[in-house]
This record gives structure tokens, sequence and C-alpha cells, in this order.
């Protein structure tokens, strides 16, 4: 290899290697020859790369480009990986649809399946509005604590929840809201009085001079007939324990006022629609171990 | 350039006082066979290390049903390391750091005491490049001989003896990348497996990889592995010292130099005559081409060879052995400057450091895989929520906790969690055992994810922090065993009291 034209011809008398012609005061460029060793890979490299043109995708056309003997793609990889995975999990998947909730809870292995399966199809779907640990916000109800608006968080009544959602467009939704009493219902004073002794059931602080007594009235006449003459609530109407200490919307004062006059009816999706029921099951079995399955 | 081309230039540019180029051409070499004490010291390390490495694999192991029986096995599917009685979880690599460390110090021991012991012995390189030599020897006869067929052309003996020689270096390649696979698998399933074609295609890359390189590196490569591709030599040659033995030439005793004639008038004429007779059998038995009477160099592997031709040679014509032989700058020095010998030094402040810092790592490998833990606990506790509410105002932590059962037998283990009471420890996966402490149960050699609630009740004296330290134990229920692992409790600020 050499780039030196015949009247730029020049030996170093050092090296006697002839130099490339290029001088910069009075230094020379030696022309030294490439090992062959190097070259030889270098041509091997060559080869190499032509055969990857052949067998793989490789030329950009005006509107496609060339696909390669192997029609190889990577987007038909990462599908072929994702068949093989679902392949793989194929039998699990079987067993956990086969099997019942009674079934499920006696076999540790499908209970470590389902929350695996459980926990990506949660992240997938329901962390949006339940957070990514099930830990909720207002309004999204907590699925870590150990409450339940609607049912008593059995895997059965968790999965109906899944299926059918809450007010939702599903004719087996679970139905039932909150009425919005500002609107011709109670009187403001009288939502303050009961917003009082709302709080006061949970034991939380109220003002001496309230007048507990009435809003005790305003709260058996209106309120008792879903949430129980004590408060305690009524999970198949989704009728909030109000003596507790969980409160999907707060328990201050103000938030309590507000949920009265304008009422509250927050929606779950009927996820039948899009998820098979064996996703259904596996996510509830993760829900109800989120909190220790009660 | 031609060889000849280019020593004749360097000569040229050395007598005009220039150094010559930086490339030298590949010269190829033709080293002689040779016997001798140290020629029979190769041959029985070969045959040891060669020997330990072709049937390791085979040799069996019980460590009862839940567990693979080959004594070393590099188990990647289940990312379990077995050698004997040990095993290795991935987690735990950190021994084989350890076995790393006191390699290299080995290393240098070795070096401190006797020079390139490794590289002469030892190395595979030298190993495997041996046996390739006495293939070729066998073969296609010695030094001379070779020499003389390179030369020639090609007719249909030599064509033959090349191709068996060929076919027999690929066979010994081939056995080497085989039993390299075999470390990583059930050894005699995988065999059956790859004499029935049904091995994995993991397992026929490996042994083709494995068998070029053998072949490339013993067969072509040789010397110039030693020379240019490895990095020990230049760090061999900073830390030797003027104690360490190394193959030398006694050029005090064996120059000047010259035939038995020559040395003989010499002497008669009351002259100094050196024992060296010049008869170059040092260089021809040199498996790296090296002349030991230039004195130490970076080619040479200090393999010992030079010494039992040397000592073959001087016993032929009367002289005593030992004009080459395992000797130290220092002892060189004095008997030049006359002075008596030195008693070599092999106990001295570098190799007790060395052999200190080997006892040390290796007393602190031996008693940290003495005292092994066989179980492991990790937990994570949940991020979000930190803590929830519950409907009575008690406050609950989740943790995510792994289990480790690092022996072949299914273990219960309970799961307590000492720092406050009355906490409720619940596990999603366990049952609630007798000390009220949930138990979970884990399979032989496995790991078991399974999410512990931690509930404190509302009110008391717990309650005053946001943040308080909890251990969890980990209790083997039939030893005692204990693992500890530290973990917070947190709770809302508003509870402070």
């Amino acid at each position: 290899m050499s780039i030196a034209s015949p009247e730029h011809e020049h030996v170093d008398p050092h090296t006697g290697t002839s130099t490339t012609g290029h001088e910069w005061d009075g230094i020379r460029e030696l022309n030294t020859p490439l090992p062959k060793w190097w070259l030889n890979i270098f041509y091997a490299c060559i080869v190499w790369a032509l055969g990857y043109w052949v067998v793989y995708p490789a030329i950009p056309l005006a509107t496609s480009f060339t696909k390669g003997v192997l029609g190889y793609s990577s987007r038909g990889a990462v599908t072929q990986e994702l068949a093989d995975l679902t392949a793989a999990r194929a039998p699990w998947v079987k067993s956990l649809a086969n099997a019942s909730f009674a079934d499920i809870e006696k076999d540790p292995k499908l209970i470590s399946f389902a929350r695996a399966q459980g926990k990506a199809a949660f992240g997938d779907n329901c962390a949006p509005c339940h957070g990514a640990g099930g830990g909720g916000s207002k309004a999204f109800p907590n699925l870590v604590d150990d409450d339940w608006l609607w049912g008593n968080g059995s895997l059965d009544d968790i999965q109906q929840t899944l299926t059918h959602g809450i007010r939702s467009t599903d004719a087996q939704a679970r139905m039932g809201n909150m009425p919005a009493f500002g609107e011709g219902v109670l009187k403001p004073t009288e939502i303050s009085l009961v917003a009082d002794y709302v709080r006061s059931l949970s034991s939380l602080p109220v003002d001496k001079a309230v007048d507990l007594k009435t809003g005790a009235k305003v709260f058996a006449d209106n309120c008792a007939a879903c949430h129980g003459d004590n408060g305690k609530g009524n999970n198949e109407l989704g009728a909030p324990n109000l003596t507790d200490q969980i409160w999907l919307y707060g328990s201050d004062k103000a938030t309590i006022v507000e949920g009265i006059v304008k009422g509250r009816g927050g929606v779950m999706p009927n996820w039948g629609e899009r998820l098979d029921a064996g996703t259904i099951k596996a996510l509830a079995v993760y829900v109800r171990t989120l909190g220790g399955g009660r | 350039m031609s060889v000849k081309q280019q020593q004749a230039h360097e000569a040229a540019l050395e007598a005009q006082g220039v150094e010559g180029g930086l490339y030298a051409e590949h010269q190829k070499i033709y080293p002689q066979g040779v016997r001798g004490r140290f020629r029979t010291i190769k041959w029985a390390i070969l045959v040891v290390t060669l020997g330990i490495y072709y049937f390791l694999p085979f040799v069996r192991w019980d460590r009862g049903p839940n567990a693979p029986s080959q004594a070393v096995l590099v188990d990647l599917d289940h990312h379990r390391f077995y050698f004997f009685f040990i095993e290795i979880w991935p987690q735990e690599v950190y021994y084989l750091t350890g076995l790393l460390i006191v390699a290299a110090v080995t290393l240098f021991l070795m070096n401190a005491v006797a020079g390139r012991l490794w590289c002469g012995y030892l190395c595979p390189q030298t190993v495997w490049t041996d046996l390739f030599f006495a293939v070729e020897r066998l073969i296609e006869g010695d030094r001379r001989e070779r020499m003389k067929k390179a030369g020639d052309k090609w007719n249909l003996e030599t064509f033959a003896q090349s191709m068996l020689k060929h076919w027999i270096w690929l066979m010994i390649a081939w056995w080497t990348g085989g039993a390299w696979v075999l470390y990583f698998a059930d050894a005699p399933t995988l065999v059956y497996q790859l004499a029935t074609f049904q091995g994995p295609a993991t397992a026929y890359i490996w042994i083709a990889i494995l068998t070029f390189t053998t072949y490339f590196f013993a067969g072509y490569m040789r010397e110039q592995v030693c020379t240019y591709m490895c990095p020990w030599p230049r760090i061999q040659a900073a830390l030797t010292d003027e104690w360490a033995l190394n193959v030398t030439y006694r050029y005090d005793r064996g120059e000047p130099r010259g035939s038995l004639k020559k040395a003989a008038v010499l002497r008669d004429a009351g002259k100094p005559a050196g024992d060296c007779v010049d008869c170059n059998q040092c260089f021809n038995v040199c498996p790296t081409g090296v002349d030991i009477r230039d004195g130490l160099q970076i080619d040479c592997i200090q393999c010992g060879l030079c010494i039992d031709a040397c000592d073959t040679v001087m016993t032929k014509v009367g002289r005593p052995t030992g004009l080459i032989g395992y000797d130290t700058d220092i002892n060189v020095k004095r008997r030049e400057e006359g002075l008596p010998e030195l008693k070599t030094r092999i106990v001295r402040a570098r190799t007790i450091v060395y052999a200190v810092v080997i006892a040390i790592i290796g007393a602190t490998m031996a008693v940290a895989l003495g005292t092994r833990n066989v179980s492991g606990l990790a937990v994570i506790h949940d991020r979000n929520p930190l803590f929830v509410t519950l409907h009575d105002g008690s406050i609950r932590n989740a943790y995510t906790v792994r289990l480790s059962n690092k022996i072949p037998e299914e273990r219960r283990f309970e799961i307590r969690v000492e720092g406050f009471e009355p906490a409720q420890v619940d596990a999603v996966g366990g049952t609630r055992g007798a000390n009220g402490w949930p138990v979970l149960t884990v399979g032989p050699d496995q790991t078991l994810e399974d999410r512990v609630l931690v509930t404190m009740p509302r009110g008391g004296s717990h309650r005053q922090h946001e943040r308080r330290d909890i251990e969890f134990n980990l209790v083997d229920l039939v030893t005692g065993a204990t693992v500890r692992v530290q973990d917070h409790f947190m709770q809302p600020e508003g509870d402070k009291k």
C-alpha cells in the first residue's frame, strides 16, 4: 500500500521505508505498510459485512428496504419472544383459569403465580387510579388497608367488582351513590350539624358548642338508611363505615360538607370488557393479598 | 522485506548507531527434544494438570436427591456453582474474588522464590504448547528433520505427516473444548447428548470456539502468546528482585566460550577458558527461541529445558553440570567479584509478606466459608404507600421479603419482628406458628418471595416517632439459626404525642 507518487519517491535513510511525500519543516511522514495481519482482518471484515447485507435487512430503498434472505426483523424477534413467553406460561395460566378460588387459596405455588401475574396486570391497568402500590388517593380507594367499600373483601366479591365495575355501563355493575343533599333536601345549617356529628362518630375533635343531638337527628332522618343507625355503613350499597379511621375523600369538615352538599359517586370501569377472566382472577388474588387478605 | 534483508538492514543501522524498527518478522522455532530432570518434572505436571482438566467433570459428589451429583459444576441455568462440598450462590461471588486475590499473590510469591515458575511449568499455554510440540516431534521428527522438511518441497511423505500432525492437534484441541463444556452441565448426560447429536447448540459452539483457540494458540501462536500477548512477563519483570532464583547461564564459569580443543589449548597456556563449548544445545531446545547466554530476557519463560540440555553436554565432555541452572543475581555478581556464594534466601521480607497476605486472605475465606449462612433474608419496605391507616386507626407497613434456603432440603422459618411491642406480624403466604409469628416454608435450595405486614395498634408510647428502627429475624425452626435484617417502621407525623 503506497500512496506516494513516483515524483515524490523518497526513502527514509534510517528505516529504509519510503515516505508519503508529505513534508513539514523537513520532517517526512513514513509510509509504513499496514501489518499483514491487520489487513487480513480488515478484508475479512469486508467479506463478513457483505454476508450481512445478504442475510440481514441492510439497504434502505425509496419506500421499503432490503429484507435479507433470513427475513429477520427486530419487531418479529420481539413478537416471537413474547409468543414464547406466553407459551411458557400457558400451563400456569390454564390451571389458574380452571382453578376455583378455594383451590387457589390452598396452593401456594398458584398464589405465587397469580400474585406475579396480578402485579403486572395491576401496573398496566389499575395503577393510574389506585397507585403503583395500591395506596389509592382521594376518591380512589386504598387497596392496602383492611376496609372494603363494596363486599367483604372475599375473592368472589373482588372478582365481581373487577368484572362489572362500580357505577359503570355494565348491567351488573355495583350501583348506589351518595345523593346531593345540598340541592333542596337539607339546609346549610343542618348540613353543618350532621357533618360535625359524622366527625364525632369516629372520635374526631368537634367544637364543644355544636348541637350534636340535632346533628344525630338529621343523620337518623337522612343518612341512616344507607350508612346504618350507628353509622357503620353497608358494603352491599357501597355506603362507607363512618365510624372508622378510613376516609376516601378526607376527614376534615369542609370535605365532609362538600360530600353531603354535592353527593359522591366515583366510577370503576367494568374490566370484564377488557381483560380475560384469568387475568381478573389473578388481579383479585393480588389485590386481596395487598392488604393481607382481609 | 524478508527476514534476512531486515536483519541485514538492522545490523547496518546498528553499526551506524541507529536503533532498528519496532516490528520484527516472526521466526518459526523448531525446538529440539531433550531429556533430563526438568523435562521429567514438566511431563509429570503435564500429565497431572491435563488429567485433572479432562477427568474432573466426571468425578461425582453426593449432595442428596435435590442437588446435582457432579463434584465441580457451574450450573448457569440454576445460578449455582458447586465445588465438592462447597456450593456458591451468585450473590456470594466474593468467594471467587478472594480466590483470585490468593491466586495473584501466589503468583507473586512463586515469582519471588523462583521467577517464572508459572510460565515455565504451569501455564495452560505452556502445557498445551508442550503437548503440541511432543506430537510434532513424534510425527515429523526432531529439530533438524523438521527444519529440513520446512525448507524442502512437499512430497507425499511430508504431506501425510503434516496431515496426521494437524489431525492429532485438532483432536487434542477438540477434547480440550469438549472437556470445557462438561463443567457446565452433568458430564455423562452431556457426553451422551453430544455423541447422539442432541446436545444444546451452546455446547457445540463453545467446543468449536475452544477447539479453534487451542489449535491456534498451541499450534501456531505458541511463544508469541507469551512474548506479545501476555501481560505477566512485564508485571513479573517489575516484581522480581536480586534474590529470586532464575534460570541463569553462569557466564562467570562459561566465558570465554569455545570448542573443547580451543579451551584445552588455552588451559595449557595457563590462560582462562570457560566451560561453555558453544554447542548451542541450550538454544536448540528452547521453546521460545531464546539464547539463555544473553542473560535474563523477556521472552524466556524459564522452563528449565536448557538446563537439561546443558547438563547432558557437560556430562558428556566431563565437566561439572550446572553451567546453566537456577541461580540468583546476587551470587552471580559475588562470584564475579571473587566473593563466596551466599546461601539462597527463600525466607526474606518479600516472601514473608506474600505468604502472610496469602495466609490472611486464605484464612478469612476459610472462616467465611465455614460459617457461611445457609439461610438468607432480604427486606424491602413498600414505598407506595409508606404506611396505611386501618379501620381502627392502627398503622400498617408492608414489606416485600425474600427468603433464601441454601441447603438442598425443605426448611421452615419463623419471621419475627424485634424492636417494639406489641406489633402484629402477618405473612401473606405463611401460616401462624406456635409462638404467634408467621411461619414460611421454603423449598430445597430455593428462594421465596412473600409479603409481610407489620401492624401497630393505635395509641401508646410506640407511636411517638415518625420512623422507628425495627429488626426482622428469620429463625430456622429446626436449628434456631437466625438471620437479622434492619429496617424501619413508618407512621404519620400527626400521631406524635
